[in-house]
């Protein structure tokens, strides 16, 4: 039934007329498992733009190439589907390597602030105290400030590119993977077992790493996925303003920012990137809140 | 004496939290690569003479401390420097550009929160229904969706295609800005808004699973009634969430105006970090650090106003 993928964001208003019965009687709760097919879809594109990242040497190893006598040109000409930007380039071949760079960036952004949040975050859970009071004031002052704000100044004054985008955001987005490993390693740490290996004398890393660990891994895995999309919006959005992506490189924000000035000519241009950005963040980012809800299900019937 | 020390306290971590911002943004000086005497000159000729005045006119040659001291007493007293790109200097500068990121935020602001919390309201009454599928389905895209991205679909569906908004330009006149100004502050409101769907949804759920809602039913109130003492208790958490919804802000006013080329701060701080200009830099992060903290510290205090329980847990903690 509601199986829009991509429903608009702005006619949140505009559904008033089709149905308003029952006003007033309490809506009994009903909990729907999340729509599978909307999943379905999410998974899709994320494996095609996946297969794009990683064959996409070997399916379009021209997708650099200029034209530049050939110029921008619109939808329909023979062997450009969508047209061609500024410099002759294929709209839809440089789509297909930007992937490289929308896979690539985020996951790592994502693993490195998991292992960071594992890490210090597991330091402060398991030992308390002093150890704790460290991390947490880290996580406080970077979370004290907008990520984005402090990306955009840190990465640009060290002179930008793709690579110092991502380390920067690693750092700016490990203080969240933080506070969750410590939160859950804290809540296990009153648990009876933990007691129990302390008991029979096995060591504090032993323990963290082999019983607590296991525990909060689901967690963790559902908030990696939410921070892949959010990475992949932080770096298009440090591409489009210029400082990520090196110029010419493939990257969709960059795209976007270079088709701009053909919204005339060729809109495609900008607005194919503009929305492969905007369906591969909003299917990671479905894809994660239905592990994060699986995940809840299954502890809630534990 | 306990909501006192309290207080007190918190308005310590905020000064500390300051202090240390106000130390790192000094350091950005020091984290361009390159010479700090060279990139303060920019693109004026590079002679000893030039070098030297620069030196001095920083204090380049003192000790890193006394460096930070002589930057923190002038930004104190309204001296925060000259722009390295235009020669002016900095407070200027960002005082001519500040209304119009204020408008778009102040419009964006409205926009966002008098559809989304009607919404998030509406779904979180029709839970389970197609309504709260298409508007939680809605609000994941529209966090999903970068501000840049959002923008520039509107301005192709609404100002080059149907030729409703103008493209680009900032408008003659008040009705003239508002006018120019309405696309962008959509494009803002749009992610902001689905932020607060889903908290306002998030809010309203689990007043509604409340035992006093089911008690007051039962006793034959009125759904207004009901829904009156549902919405005051939902309120809570979406007020004080209101430092995340800055957060978003401050992100998405950067990227909107930089897509609707809006002569703004955040077109000028794009500008600023893309050409070096390291000053322009720190007046415009720490006026944003200063503002941030100054409203998730009233936030905290509002939260202890409207809500005793806190204070409680607080004191006891």
């Amino acid at each position: 039934m509601s199986q829009a993928i991509l429903p608009s964001p702005l006619n949140d208003g505009a559904n008033n007329a089709a149905g308003a019965p029952g006003v007033g009687l309490p809506v009994v709760a009903r909990r729907r498992p999340s729509a599978p097919f909307t999943v379905a879809v999410s998974a899709l594109i994320v494996l095609v733009v996946l297969v794009c990242a990683l064959l996409h040497g070997v399916l379009n190893p021209l997708a650099m190439e200029q034209d530049t006598q050939l110029g921008s040109v619109g939808i329909g000409v023979w062997g450009h589907v969508l047209g061609t930007d500024q410099l002759g380039r294929d709209v839809l071949a440089l789509l297909g390597a930007g992937a490289l760079s929308a896979v690539a960036g985020p996951l790592v952004v994502a693993v490195g602030s998991m292992l960071i949040g594992l890490l210090l975050g597991g330091l402060a859970g398991y030992r308390g105290g002093f150890a704790d009071g460290v991390v947490s004031r880290y996580a406080d002052l970077v979370l004290a400030l907008p990520a984005i704000l402090l990306a955009i100044v840190v990465a640009g004054v060290l002179g930008g590119g793709y690579w110092v985008t991502v380390l920067v955001l690693v750092v700016l987005f490990s203080p969240s993977d933080v506070r969750l490993v410590r939160g859950a390693v804290m809540e296990q740490m009153s648990r009876p077992y933990i007691e129990s290996a302390r008991v029979l004398g096995l060591s504090g890393p032993r323990i963290l790493f082999r019983h607590v660990v296991p525990n909060v891994a689901p967690v963790m895995l559902a908030n990696a996925l939410l921070n892949v999309s959010f990475a992949l919006v932080a770096i298009s959005s440090l591409s489009f303003l210029g400082i990520g992506a090196g110029v010419g490189s493939a990257d969709w924000g960059l795209q976007l920012a270079d088709g701009r000035a053909l919204l005339g000519s060729n809109p495609l241009a900008s607005i194919a990137p503009g929305l492969a950005i905007v369906a591969t963040a909003t299917s990671v980012n479905l894809l994660g809140h239905w592990l994060a809800e699986r995940l809840e299900k299954k502890a809630v019937a534990r | 004496m306990n909501i006192v020390w309290f207080v007190v306290r918190r308005l310590l971590a905020t000064a500390l939290l300051l202090a240390v911002l106000s130390f790192l943004i000094f350091s950005l000086l020091y984290l361009a690569p390159g010479d700090i005497a060279k990139n303060l000159l920019g693109t004026k000729a590079v002679t000893p003479e030039a070098l030297a005045a620069v030196r001095a006119q920083y204090h380049l040659d003192d000790p890193f401390l006394v460096q930070y001291w002589h930057w923190l007493s002038g930004v104190l007293t309204g001296d925060w420097g000259t722009s390295i790109r235009s020669g002016l200097p900095v407070a200027d500068e960002i005082a001519s550009r500040a209304g119009i990121t204020v408008r778009l935020i102040v419009m964006g602001f409205l926009i966002a929160a008098l559809v989304s919390i009607p919404a998030g309201v509406w779904a979180a009454r029709r839970r389970g229904t197609w309504v709260d599928r298409t508007l939680v389905s809605s609000a994941v895209v529209g966090v999903s969706a970068p501000g840049f991205a959002i923008g520039l679909l509107l301005l192709f569906v609404f100002a080059v295609t149907l030729r409703w908004f103008p493209v680009y330009g900032t408008g003659e006149g008040l009705w003239g800005q508002l006018w120019h100004l309405t696309l962008p502050a959509i494009a803002l409101a749009v992610g902001l808004g689905a932020l607060v769907v889903q908290l306002t949804r998030a809010a309203v759920v689990r007043e509604l699973d409340a035992d006093y809602v089911t008690f007051q039913r039962s006793r034959g109130l009125s759904e207004a009634r009901v829904m009156g003492t549902v919405l005051r208790n939902a309120a809570i958490p979406i007020v004080t969430s209101l430092g995340l919804m800055v957060t978003y802000l401050v992100g998405g006013t950067i990227l909107v105006e930089v897509v609707f080329g809006l002569p703004g701060l955040g077109t000028q701080l794009q500008q600023a970090v893309l050409f070096k200009d390291v000053p322009v830099v720190q007046a415009l992060t720490l006026i944003t650090g200063l503002l941030v903290c100054l409203i998730s510290l009233a936030v905290d205090l509002l939260y202890l106003a409207i809500d005793p329980r806190i204070l409680r847990k607080a004191v006891t903690a």
